[in-house]
């Protein structure tokens, strides 16, 4: 199945050139602040985006994000309502569209209706930080009726050579790899294990692989664009929102540090 | 009845490992040191022993005649869990956790704590088998746990406060599973009830069983049969679990587990799972889940902290829609009054949480024959309760 995902990656393999991958919370601090950072960051070079689905209980997120699943939740984010929104980004943009969003909000609305209405609405990929691949087959039978999303599953410094194994077969359009063992959000030390784990895993799986947990800046994003396919940043955008989102320059600023995070990676 | 959870860590639908792939080696490397520890008999014996001579097991089985004869129904006998080393059921679980925690070569483990039980019991074994111990407890319930937290301190343990979300169990979980991903070389999570993924519900659940193989032998040399009925009250669900388990293959044997009423189900403040929540994931397992249409968790309340937690055991889930385990729940009020019953008919002190299983005695035992035999898991003592129930009636300590 090629979609979106799969076709980024390639084009830009064939320029040589890595993939920045954003995350935002939807809804964080309102849906059509989602939508209009969402084509800035298209606009600015950001190659996917990923979208926090905000849930009550996030067990794998650091202080930062759970608070802005706190502020998305608040103003009265559901996730029908950012499929809703998706659907109208979709109209604007071709950037692939990735969901982060825990389990218990997929199975609420059922697994089934929600890969219909996602792939409907023009979502990509999907990435549920706390379904393993050991509990995945019903959503993974589920998006393969509905036509997607693919679902992304995440290895860790902690995986073994057998799990690696497993998520390698089990996923599709890249492989996300925890570059720490923590949570989101917390400082990346040590990136000589990181670089020795991805070219590992990338010469097994032949598979793109993107790196995310713990990077912030555009040195970073360089030094692990070295050898990761893509990097992910998350937390130290989200902190950004948090602090400057209702600033009359924010969209300008969130351009220019996206084009400066593209730079970086690209140099 | 099939052996469960089966090897995917099911029981039926609910249960299973819903946790981040950071954790799941160490989900199965517990898995894998739990399965091998149930079958070594050195590790079966130091594990008895040790609830010989340091819990002080086995319990006692307590005909209450006085409570029986005001209730004027069936025989009431209380399995006596308050009676343990550090006043609850929770000790059972963390002595089995902690002899499994060196054996894993790990010299770390954290915890959560509602009421402060579980959170006193892992500070206390933590102490006696030199581990390094620390606790994450919601600041609500700090407050009105106070001196559960001083216990814990003075046992060597430290104790973080959680200001997340409801500030309660819920959060205390969370902030320990966040704990655990950091630090799952060196750390060993040791969780207290029979909640979260795989190994967890069926680890803790045989930890805790030593609860109905007593009581099964013992109403057996004092009656010379079996009860009519078992009844314990349900937060996470193992105290109840521990007593139910042994009993399961007897049909004749009817269980009840009393959830928390809070303000009463209509009020929508409880944490009565049964009414009104619907299977979910939340903190590693399938379970019936408290939650909105939208799959975000629901705020819970009860009077009782331990029993403050918007999930409940996969176990629970399974025999729920099973129809072999009875589910009910008693509001605040209810509870309250059953606190004062016991104390003063008794001469014992429930916890708050117990409380809610003597207030379902309280409702049963009258509508059953005098011959028929209730026994009611007595999971705590209220000694952490006192000075917030003094500060409920405004009585200055």
């Amino acid at each position: 199945m090629t979609n979106r995902i799969q076709q980024t990656f390639e084009a830009l393999q064939a320029k040589g050139e890595k993939a920045l991958i954003p995350y935002i919370m939807a809804g964080d601090p309102s849906l059509a602040m989602t939508e209009s950072l969402v084509l800035t960051m298209a606009e600015a070079g950001a190659d996917l985006i990923e979208l926090g689905v905000p849930f009550s209980d996030p067990i794998a997120d650091g202080p930062v994000i759970q608070q802005a699943a706190e502020r998305a939740l608040r103003s009265g984010t559901t996730l029908r309502k950012i499929l809703a929104t998706v659907r109208s980004i979709r109209t604007k943009t071709a950037v692939p569209l990735i969901f982060m969003s825990y389990y218990n909000t997929i199975m609420a609305m059922g697994l089934e209706a929600f890969c219909t209405k996602a792939v409907e609405a023009g979502i990509d990929g999907l990435i549920v930080p706390d379904l393993p691949p050991e509990e995945s087959d019903a959503l993974y039978a589920a998006a393969q009726q509905a036509g997607g999303p693919v679902v992304i599953f995440l290895l860790a410094p902690t995986s073994t050579p057998q799990r690696r194994k497993e998520v390698i077969t089990r996923t599709h359009g890249f492989i996300y790899y925890v570059s720490l063992t923590g949570i989101t959000g917390a400082q990346l030390t040590d990136l000589t294990q990181v670089k020795k784990n991805v070219q590992a895993i990338q010469k097994a799986a032949k598979k793109p692989v993107a790196v995310g947990f713990g990077i912030a800046t555009p040195e970073q994003a360089n030094k692990v664009g070295q050898f990761a396919d893509g990097v992910i940043i998350g937390s130290a955008l989200v902190k950004t929102i948090a602090s400057d989102s209702q600033s009359p320059s924010f969209l300008t600023q969130i351009n220019t540090t996206i084009t400066n995070l593209k730079t970086a990676l690209s140099s | 009845m099939a052996t469960l959870p089966d090897s995917h860590g099911r029981f039926g639908q609910f249960g299973g490992m819903y946790v981040p792939e950071t954790l799941m080696p160490a989900i199965l490397e517990l898995e894998h040191a739990y399965l091998a520890a149930k079958r070594d008999k050195q590790f079966q014996q130091e594990f008895h022993t040790c609830l010989k001579q340091f819990v002080g097991r086995p319990t006692p089985l307590y005909f209450a005649e006085r409570l029986t004869k005001t209730l004027g129904g069936a025989k009431i006998y209380l399995k006596r869990e308050d009676l343990c080393h550090t006043g609850a059921h929770k000790i059972n679980n963390t002595v089995g956790q902690a002899i499994l925690t060196r054996r894993m070569k790990k010299k770390r483990v954290i915890a959560e704590t509602g009421a402060g039980q579980h959170g006193v019991a892992v500070a206390t074994v933590a102490a006696m088998f030199g581990l390094d111990a620390e606790i994450y407890m919601g600041t609500e319930d700090m407050e009105r746990q106070a001196l559960n937290v001083f216990r814990m301190r003075l046992l060597g343990s430290k104790v973080t406060g959680v200001d997340a979300g409801s500030r309660t169990l819920k959060d205390a979980i969370s902030e320990a599973m966040r704990d655990w991903t950091t630090n799952v070389g060196t750390t060993h999570y040791l969780l207290g009830s029979v909640l979260g993924a795989h190994p967890y519900p069926m680890m803790i659940r045989d930890f805790q069983s030593v609860i109905g193989k007593e009581a099964r032998k013992q109403i057996l040399a004092q009656e010379g049969r079996l009860p009519h009925c078992l009844v314990a009250c349900v937060g996470g669900g193992s105290n109840s679990m521990g007593l139910f388990y042994p009993f399961l293959r007897d049909t004749k044997v009817a269980m009840r587990g009393v959830e928390a009423g809070g303000y009463g189900i209509a009020s929508g403040k409880h944490a009565a799972r049964f009414s009104g929540g619907k299977p979910g994931v939340l903190h590693g397992t399938m379970t019936y889940l408290l939650q909105d249409e939208d799959g975000q968790v629901n705020p819970t309340h009860s009077v009782s902290a331990g029993l403050d937690y918007p999930a409940v055991g996969p176990e629970h889930s399974f025999y729920h829609d099973q129809q072999r385990i009875q589910y009910t729940s008693v509001n605040d009020d209810e509870a309250l009054k059953a606190f004062d019953l016991l104390s003063q008919v008794e001469g014992i002190i429930p916890a708050l949480e117990s409380a809610h299983a003597v207030a379902e005695v309280v409702k049963l035992a009258p509508t059953m024959k005098k011959n028929q035999i209730i026994i009611m898991n007595l999971s705590g003592r209220g000694d952490k309760d006192v000075q917030q129930i003094a500060r409920m009636r405004g009585i200055p300590l």
